[in-house]
């Protein structure tokens, strides 16, 4: 049996083999991605000779939101891929103008590897799911679907467009906002109602709350709930399992459009309510960063800026500074590198972004 | 530390997630207050109805027996804060933590208490005061109450405004208070001194929360009240059942023989500028005469100039601390680049010989400020801040009422009788004081700041068939 510490070393090892194949992939002529081809020739280096792995990445450079907004997305199609059907997924535009991300099949392998974490029981094979959640331009509308499908089961979907809930909040539409949140709820119960073999459901944490105050979840039928899409606390989580559905499976999830999925830290009762996130190594890695000098990797346990960096052969993110910060986490045996804990907008952006409306 | 709890229909609850009160002289911890999450404001609220039977159950005269002794123990008992951990707090913790946290100089903290405490006593005459004089006994007859739970979105400045919601519960409605972030300890010490007296715990939500969570309490409370900045509340108003405390833009006027005699009424203006800091809705803002304004204006400016910023623990002090200095920085460039456009001058510049912005014992003070305005149009003829600020303005007497604009209090220093009829006339004003009386001055037989028995009572009639 293999010690923690051995086990961090082989996923270290895992994230630079991928570090060196993507670099590779998105920095060569005949398959590499236009945008960093070009990027590539303004440097004095070819970063396939010169990066062999996830510290090499500095290199580069840190990756700016502004280019996912304003550079042609297909200049982020590698070229290795260039006949393959393409998504192009945007995030939720609460920083400014949405960023998007081109996706071919990505969403797919990483909500295959996140099925992998539920529990069958509670997430019974060949169940049914209802997702009620933002979907539109939003990774989530084709992602939960294809995990539902994934497990045999298949997905009704209520949509929710969260920039109209944006909008009726900043403007003090209050009334609009109860109706559009109430008219989400009623389609929600409708499905939830009509179909008995819906055993799983998605969906955002405002909506849970809402769909609880209507109906017993469990007295529906419902037996493991995925909950995701916008920020999520310990107090949410503990109210979640203590009061809103305490004797469902409640999985809270963090994942966003450039990213992937994370999966959190199992919960143990007595251990406390935080949720702690793992990214999905080595397909993407974040790291801890100190604000005001990103280039140091805070301690565990001392808060610090998310700089996430996305390793696939569809889309190569290196050092991106999210918009959220945490608590830098201890690897642990079942994700042994290092997560967040405590994940919330960061502080610097609090006066001016909108999140967590629905 | 101290722990500020939830308390969910009376029983506390502490949250995972705490925010952290400072004392804004050295930043030192002064408690952690729970925070409560929307969804579980909520998920209480769906109990109302019930929770207004445990009121509903005891009669008028218990509860206001009840008021009588809830005034005392607010007064002077050791109270509960948090009875899980077994904290109390005594007379002395509150108004050293109150201060420490808003601000507010201990015996500006001191004279609320002994308000809010009044408003306890004085529970029968403000039932009549707000009602007119309807019998008490048969309220829950004649009239039909128009909600299980009041909803009240509470401010920090100034801890004399939870009178307002106090009578509430005497009125049989249960009470869902948001605490101001710097100022949860007055409804927490009414909560506990009224639950001490006898009223039933059931009776009090307190949920110290964010925007998100007000928000639920405002969509969901059938009534509440709303205190907020103009930009907070604008979004709410229009909505018959929430009673909104904006800005007051209270004003004292002064017709042209009060204007010979203002030697006389200084002490009345002074008092309705600066009393309790600064700090109130009811504090005046503008001081309209028909002319010799800038006169005025300069003997008020000496009068004003006097206030000294003064530590918090000084028994003479007058003048509130900002909690977030930012927001007296912030305040005192705004005031300069009014200032810089022209048609105003501060007149208590030259008399207080120094910047307007000041530190004293760690904290940050505005010194009061008294403008004049070549005309009642100008921006800061208009503003309203909280410290001492006003701005005297010369408007003709015939064109007073019609340019008044929002005015929650109006206190008319006149015997002119077209005058006085036409402010009476006028429908921008709350509440009319005749007389040289301040701004600030509550009579607690009359409604002021709204009128919360029309907001949570309406006459219906009953009709039965005869025997």
């Amino acid at each position: 049996m293999k010690t923690l510490q051995e086990k961090v070393a082989e996923g270290r090892e895992r994230l630079d083999a991928q570090v060196r194949e993507v670099v590779n992939w998105h920095f060569d002529p005949d398959t590499g991605t236009p945008f960093w081809l070009e990027y590539a020739a303004k440097l004095d280096f070819d970063p396939r000779d010169r990066i062999r792995g996830y510290d090499d990445l500095k290199l580069l450079g840190s990756f700016q939101d502004e280019w996912l907004r304003r550079i042609p997305v297909r200049k982020w199609i590698p070229q290795g891929f260039a006949n393959q059907p393409v998504s192009v997924f945007e995030t939720g535009g609460s920083t400014g103008v949405p960023k998007c991300r081109i996706n071919i099949n990505d969403f797919r392998v990483d909500y295959e590897l996140f099925s992998e974490t539920l529990n069958d029981e509670t997430f019974p094979k060949g169940a049914d799911w209802l997702m009620v959640g933002p979907t539109g331009p939003r990774r989530l509308r084709l992602a939960i679907e294809h995990l539902a499908q994934h497990r045999g089961g298949i997905c009704f979907m209520v949509d929710l467009d969260p920039r109209w809930v944006n909008k009726l909040i900043k403007s003090g539409n209050h009334k609009e906002f109860m109706a559009y949140r109430q008219h989400v709820v009623d389609q929600a119960l409708v499905r939830l109602k009509a179909h008995k073999t819906i055993k799983c459901l998605f969906t955002t944490p405002k909506l849970l709350e809402a769909i609880c105050e209507k109906v017993d979840l469990e007295a529906l039928g419902i037996t493991g709930i995925f909950c995701g899409g916008t920020e999520m606390n310990a107090q949410f989580h503990r109210f979640a399992k203590e009061e809103l559905v305490p004797n469902i499976d409640f999985v809270p999830t963090y994942g966003n459009t450039l990213m992937g999925l994370a999966c959190h830290k199992p919960h143990v009762p007595g251990d406390g309510y935080t949720i702690t996130y793992y990214p999905p190594l080595p397909r993407a890695v974040f790291e801890l960063v100190d604000p005001d000098r990103p280039e140091r990797t805070v301690d565990y346990g001392e808060t610090g800026r998310v700089m996430l960096t996305t390793l696939t052969k569809e889309f190569f993110v290196p050092r991106f500074l999210e918009r959220d910060e945490g608590e830098r986490a201890e690897p642990i045996d079942r994700y042994p590198w290092d997560g967040v804990s405590g994940l919330r907008l960061f502080t610097r952006f609090q006066e001016s972004v909108v999140v967590g409306v629905y | 530390m101290k722990h500020l709890p939830i308390l969910r229909a009376g029983r506390p609850y502490r949250s995972l997630t705490r925010q952290t009160l400072t004392d804004i002289r050295n930043g030192a911890p002064v408690a952690e207050v729970s925070q409560a999450n929307g969804g579980l404001i909520a998920r209480d609220l769906l109990g109302s109805a019930a929770r207004q039977k445990t009121l509903a159950a005891l009669d008028m005269a218990t509860l206001i027996d009840a008021c009588a002794r809830a005034a005392d123990l607010f007064l002077e008992a050791e109270l509960p804060l948090d009875e899980a951990s077994g904290t109390t707090q005594t007379r002395d913790d509150f108004l050293a933590d109150q201060s420490a946290t808003t601000g507010l100089p201990r015996v500006l903290c001191e004279r609320n208490m002994e308000k809010i405490a009044t408003a306890l006593r004085l529970m029968p005459d403000i039932l009549r005061g707000l009602s007119r004089g309807v019998d008490l006994d048969r309220v829950t007859r004649d009239y039909r109450r128009e909600a299980d739970a009041l909803g009240a979105i509470l401010p920090s400045n100034s801890p004399g405004v939870h009178s307002l919601w106090v009578p509430a519960l005497a009125m049989k409605v249960p009470v869902v208070l948001k605490p101001g972030a710097q100022e949860p300890w007055t409804p927490m010490r009414i909560a506990q001194a009224m639950i001490s007296a006898g009223f039933p715990a059931e009776a009090f939500g307190f949920y110290p929360t964010d925007h998100t969570g007000a928000g639920e309490i405002l969509m969901r409370c059938q009534r509440a009240l709303f205190f907020g900045d103009a930009r907070t509340v604008d979004a709410w108003r229009g909505e018959g059942r929430i009673q909104i405390h904006g800005p007051g833009w209270s004003k004292m006027v002064l017709d042209g023989q009060a204007v010979d005699r203002r030697e006389s009424h200084m002490d009345v203006l002074v008092d309705a500028i600066a009393a309790n800091g600064g700090r109130s809705c009811v504090n005046a803002s503008a001081v309209w005469v028909p002319r010799d304004g800038k006169a005025l204006a300069d003997d008020l400016a000496r009068r004003l100039a006097e206030i000294q910023a003064r530590p918090l623990d000084d028994g003479a002090a007058q003048l509130a601390a900002f909690a977030n200095p930012k927001l007296a920085e912030l305040l005192d460039q705004r005031i300069e680049a009014q200032l810089a456009e022209g048609g105003a001058e501060d007149m208590t510049a030259k008399y207080r010989k120094g910047p307007r912005l000041v530190t004293c014992d760690g904290c940050t003070f505005l010194l009061p400020t008294l403008i004049w305005c070549e005309r009642a149009d100008h921006p800061l003829a208009k503003a309203e801040y909280l410290f001492p600020f006003a701005a005297v303005c010369e408007v003709p007497e015939s064109e007073m009422a019609a340019r008044l604009g929002p005015t929650l209090t109006l206190s008319l220093v006149s015997e002119r009788r077209d005058l006085i009829e036409a402010m009476l006339d006028c429908r921008h004003i709350d509440r009319i004081n005749i007389g040289a009386i301040p701004t600030n001055r509550v009579r607690w037989d009359q409604p002021h700041e709204g009128n919360l028995f029309e907001l949570l009572y309406k006459r219906r009639a009953v009709q039965r068939e005869p025997v």
